[in-house]
């Protein structure tokens, strides 16, 4: 009798892993980072892409102003592919582009400018990635939108297309 | 072309061969005749000629590069050197589930052939266990992943195999790690039926012994081969990272070294039945888990095969078939016996308790530590690593309290007995806990903790020393004790003491670190049939003003267009220096890291030494005789 | 007998007072890097990763380390950005009880099965 019920819990048991594994198999197994709802914007120091003067964060980012951070880097192709979007949003009157300008060389990165057109408001230069990390960003490009409280709202991996433009004019209506 | 059918319609027929196996087999089990049926051995044998058929043929599409074989398109290329060609044959899936086909096979002819003193009935249903297993194996095969895929139009060239599996340690290790693997299903079989039939007994120990010394000689050595490859090849100087593919390999072999010792008691004690049944089905059961968790792509490793959801659930299904199957066999045939049950605090049987005890553990960490973040996943969907810090925090202090039992336990006698040589025993110990205290004390690394792990360790170490002396125990068995005493001594050391420098350097350019100087002498380019190179000459100059050369490199493959880093590594008796570099993107400096590690070349020795012990452990029950 | 005690207590006494933990900052931020996942290359640590990503991550833990942070802290900040997932150690929380305490649990669960069973019930 004991035994029946040992054996009984053990096929349970082992029925209760076989299920966990089954639908195991369908999760997505490479990890991306959750995107927390509201985050506050990180306090930091970064240089100017044009003037080369360094400004503060909160001097960057005003209340009542929506904002996209946009990280990119001239030797990245998805960001090639991604500027004309931007190109498009900049026309929108009710958001400002920041450009990271993510471990690039100076040079590459003006001709990249001077090539495709300049949608930022403001370039910040970030050369060893440490800004982006501040960002909680882990590669190139990646977008932040930032409300009319200073809180990140919503995070873009990769490159922004023709449906996450369309996303982020719901957003910044 | 030919090959290619060849080999797949003999793969058939194997599948074919077992059904009638199975048949032929049970209607000999029943026959009065006392005498196995010669069909049965046969039958066998053909079975494992058309594995090694199919086998062969695969191999020859590779080495023909033969691109109309989808395997060989996906993991073959013509400029591979014939080594490779040749060893790519498993350095896939598909491949490498042939080869774990082929040595299923060739165990259970083996085993036939071996057991003729046993039982018929014993032999036959043995037989039958193990057709379920390999049936399994090639519907698996056959169903999910067979290498045999036609492919129109034939493809020009082959995508290649990926460079760090161009290796010869990469080579031979799968092999050894199935002959390891595979060897516990046979254990798992026979376990089963010996349950059914009641003959869970000293005969039965005494035979099924050489089958778990077999096996354990080759996981351990397997397990090695992989830790090696994983050293120089992947590098970054470390041997063991706890990836969830190690961990994988590590857990049959902790479960089945539980099961070496608790089978030296049902021989000589006929004792412990049940729970040698139990560690025969968990062993085998264990590494079918390893093989479901690294094909099915559940899991996120370095290690990565090509991942097929079907495969997934395919072994997951047989696995659960199994191992229920096993349960309630088990359950419904184990007869319990009370007769001899009498233990005493001191003995021999206790001891191999205790060391069961602590395997269990080990095993239950490395276990949870591997399955827990799927099940967190799933119920949850909250995403946790666990990682080295985990592993060594829950293993460490458990690991102090088995080496300090490891170092007198094993002297025990059966039935009853006591601890003789008290005084030597504790003049050891002092010594140990003095010198490592001197060690540790003269390191930068002052900690208590690693005092007393070191001390322990070095207990160990000096009473199994003293014993291989006195040559009054077996020595087999301290040979291994002894190599695993050296081999937590150099793991400890070198984890103490490796060092390492990280730093750019361009051609011409001297660096001075903590310890002396790195000089890059010059490059030179070097072009081979599937890959060119880029090797640097770097001078070495330590503070004893020795200089060494290195020579690492920068590979670039063609196909798979990969660029790989060869570390060079000069090996001494007391440490291995492993430089390795790669290039810094857009201009002219390298990246380099060169490490001291010592005792490298002591961890291999050591490991080389346990299954050494095995091994002797073989052959004297061979000269018993 | 009594002669090794004496020696071994004086020993002790003598040796352990000095045993302090006293780790250079080199030694504490390797020991985060590798205790740091890599987010590109999902099986490696940041330490043993050339990402560009792993790259950043260095750079911003020897920031960290010299504006004076604790080994915790720069956890705690990771964690923040890229969640639970990017430290190697997990911590001691609602999600990982079962995750430390199993092992354990059955280590001494084993432990009173195999004295019950076994010593007892002669």
């Amino acid at each position: 009798m004991k035994n029946k019920f040992i054996l009984f819990a053990l096929i349970g048991f082992l029925s209760f892993c076989f299920v966990i594994f089954y639908k195991g198999l369908d999760n997505i197994k490479i990890y991306k980072p959750k995107i927390n709802n509201k985050k506050d914007i990180p306090v930091f120091r970064a240089k100017d892409f044009n003037s080369n003067i360094y400004i503060d964060s909160e001097k960057i980012f005003e209340k009542g102003n929506f904002y996209l951070v946009n990280i990119w880097s001239s030797w990245c192709v998805p960001c090639r592919d991604e500027h004309p979007f931007l190109m498009k949003l900049k026309e929108h009157q009710s958001v400002r582009l920041i450009g990271l300008n993510y471990r690039d060389k100076l040079n590459n990165a003006k001709n990249f400018i001077n090539e495709f057109g300049n949608p930022y408001t403001k370039i910040l230069i970030d050369s060893d990635g440490t800004l982006s990390v501040e960002f909680g960003a882990y590669g190139v490009p990646e977008t932040f939108i930032i409300n009319k409280d200073k809180k990140i709202i919503k995070k873009f991996i990769g490159p922004i297309n023709e449906k996450i433009v369309e996303e982020i004019k719901l957003i910044i209506k | 072309m030919l090959a290619n059918q060849i080999g797949y319609y003999s793969l058939l027929l194997g599948l074919l061969s077992s059904f009638l196996l199975c048949i032929v087999s049970a209607k000999d089990f029943n026959s009065s005749n006392n005498k196995i049926n010669q069909n049965i051995l046969s039958l066998s044998f053909l079975q494992l000629m058309l594995v090694v058929v199919s086998f062969l043929s695969l191999i020859i599409s590779f080495v023909n590069s033969d691109f109309s074989n989808e395997t060989v398109f996906n993991n073959s290329h013509t400029t591979k050197p014939l080594f490779y060609k040749i060893s790519g044959t498993w350095g896939n899936h598909e491949g490498s589930l042939l080869l774990w086909l082929m040595v299923l096979t060739l165990f259970i002819f083996l085993f036939l052939i071996k057991s003729r003193e046993q039982p018929k009935k014993y032999r036959i249903l043995t037989l039958l266990f193990q057709q379920i297993i390999i049936i399994g194996f090639f519907l698996f095969v056959l169903m999910t992943s067979n290498p045999f895929n036609y492919l129109f139009p034939v493809p020009n060239e082959g995508l290649g195999l990926n460079p760090i599996l161009q290796d010869p340690a990469l080579a031979i290790h799968p092999p050894i790690l199935y002959l390891g693997y595979v060897g516990t299903s046979v254990i798992f079989s026979s376990a089963l039926a010996a349950v059914v039939l009641n003959y869970i007994s000293k005969d039965w120990g005494q035979h099924i012994k050489k089958w778990v010394l077999v096996s354990w000689i080759f996981l351990t050595v397997g397990i090695m081969l992989g830790s090696i490859w994983a050293y120089y090849e992947l590098g970054w100087g470390g041997f063991w990272f706890w990836d969830p593919v190690e961990n994988i390999s590590l857990m049959p072999w902790l479960s089945l070294t539980a099961l070496l010792h608790c089978i030296t008691v049902l021989e000589k004690r006929n004792m412990f039945t049940s729970w040698v049944v139990i560690l025969s089905i968990s062993t085998f059961t264990l590494s079918m888990c390893g093989t479901f968790l690294v094909r099915s792509g559940i899991l996120n490793s370095i290690h990565t095969f090509a991942n097929d959801p079907a495969r997934g659930v395919f072994i997951l299904i047989f696995l659960f078939v199994l191992i229920s199957l096993s349960l309630i066999i088990f359950f419904i045939f184990q007869k319990k016996n009370y007769k001899d049950l009498q233990l005493f605090w001191l003995s021999r049987e206790t001891s191999v308790l205790i060391n069961n005890w602590f395997m269990m553990y080990f095993l239950s960490v490395v276990l949870i530590g591997t399955v827990y973040p799927i099940f967190l996943d799933v119920i949850s969907s909250e995403k946790i690593s666990v990682g080295p810090p985990f592993y060594q925090k829950l293993i460490t202090p458990f690991l102090i309290v088995f080496l300090l039992l490891m170092s007198f336990v094993p002297r025990l006698k059966w039935i009853k007995s006591k601890i003789d040589n008290k005084n030597s025993l504790i003049i050891i110990f002092i010594i140990s806990v003095m010198l490592s205290l001197l060690i540790i004390k003269n390191l930068k690394v002052d900690l208590l903790f690693n005092t007393i792990l070191v001390s322990a360790a070095f207990f160990l170490f000096f009473t199994t020393l003293k014993e291989l002396f006195d040559k009054k125990l077996n020595i087999a068995q301290t040979l291994s004790h002894f190599g695993f005493s050296l081999l937590v001594l150099s793991i400890l050391f070198n984890s103490i003491l490796s060092s390492e420098t990280i730093t750019n350097i361009k051609i011409g350019e001297r660096y001075n670190y903590s310890n002396g100087e790195i000089f890059l002498k010059r490059i030179e380019k070097k072009k081979e049939s599937n890959f060119e190179s880029i090797i640097a000459y770097f001078e070495i100059k330590d503070r004893n003003s020795k200089t060494i050369e290195l020579k690492p490199e920068i590979r670039i493959y063609n196909q798979p267009k990969t660029i790989t880093s060869e570390a060079d590594i000069k090996t001494s008796i007391l440490n291995d220096k492993f430089l390795v570099m790669s290039h810094v993107k857009g201009n002219e400096y390298f990246n380099i890291r060169y490490q001291v590690k010592p005792f490298m070349i002591w961890i291999w020795t050591s490991v080389l030494l346990i299954s050494f012990g095995g091994l002797m452990s073989l052959f004297k029950k061979k000269n018993e005789k | 007998m009594k002669i090794f005690k004496i020696i071994l207590i004086v020993f002790f006494s003598l040796g352990f007072y000095q045993l302090k933990s006293d780790e250079k900052t080199a030694a504490i931020e390797i020991k985060i890097l590798k205790n740091i996942r890599c987010l590109i290359c999902q099986g490696q640590s940041v330490h043993d990763s050339e990402s560009e990503f792993a790259f950043s991550i260095k750079q911003i833990v020897k920031k960290k380390i010299s504006e004076g942070l604790k080994e915790k802290q720069i956890y705690d900040f990771l964690k923040d950005k890229y969640g639970e997932w990017i430290v190697y150690d997990p911590g001691f929380n609602k999600n990982t009880y079962i995750l430390w305490l199993l092992p354990l649990l059955l280590f001494f669960l084993a432990g009173a099965i195999m004295i019950k069973k076994l010593i007892f019930k002669k």
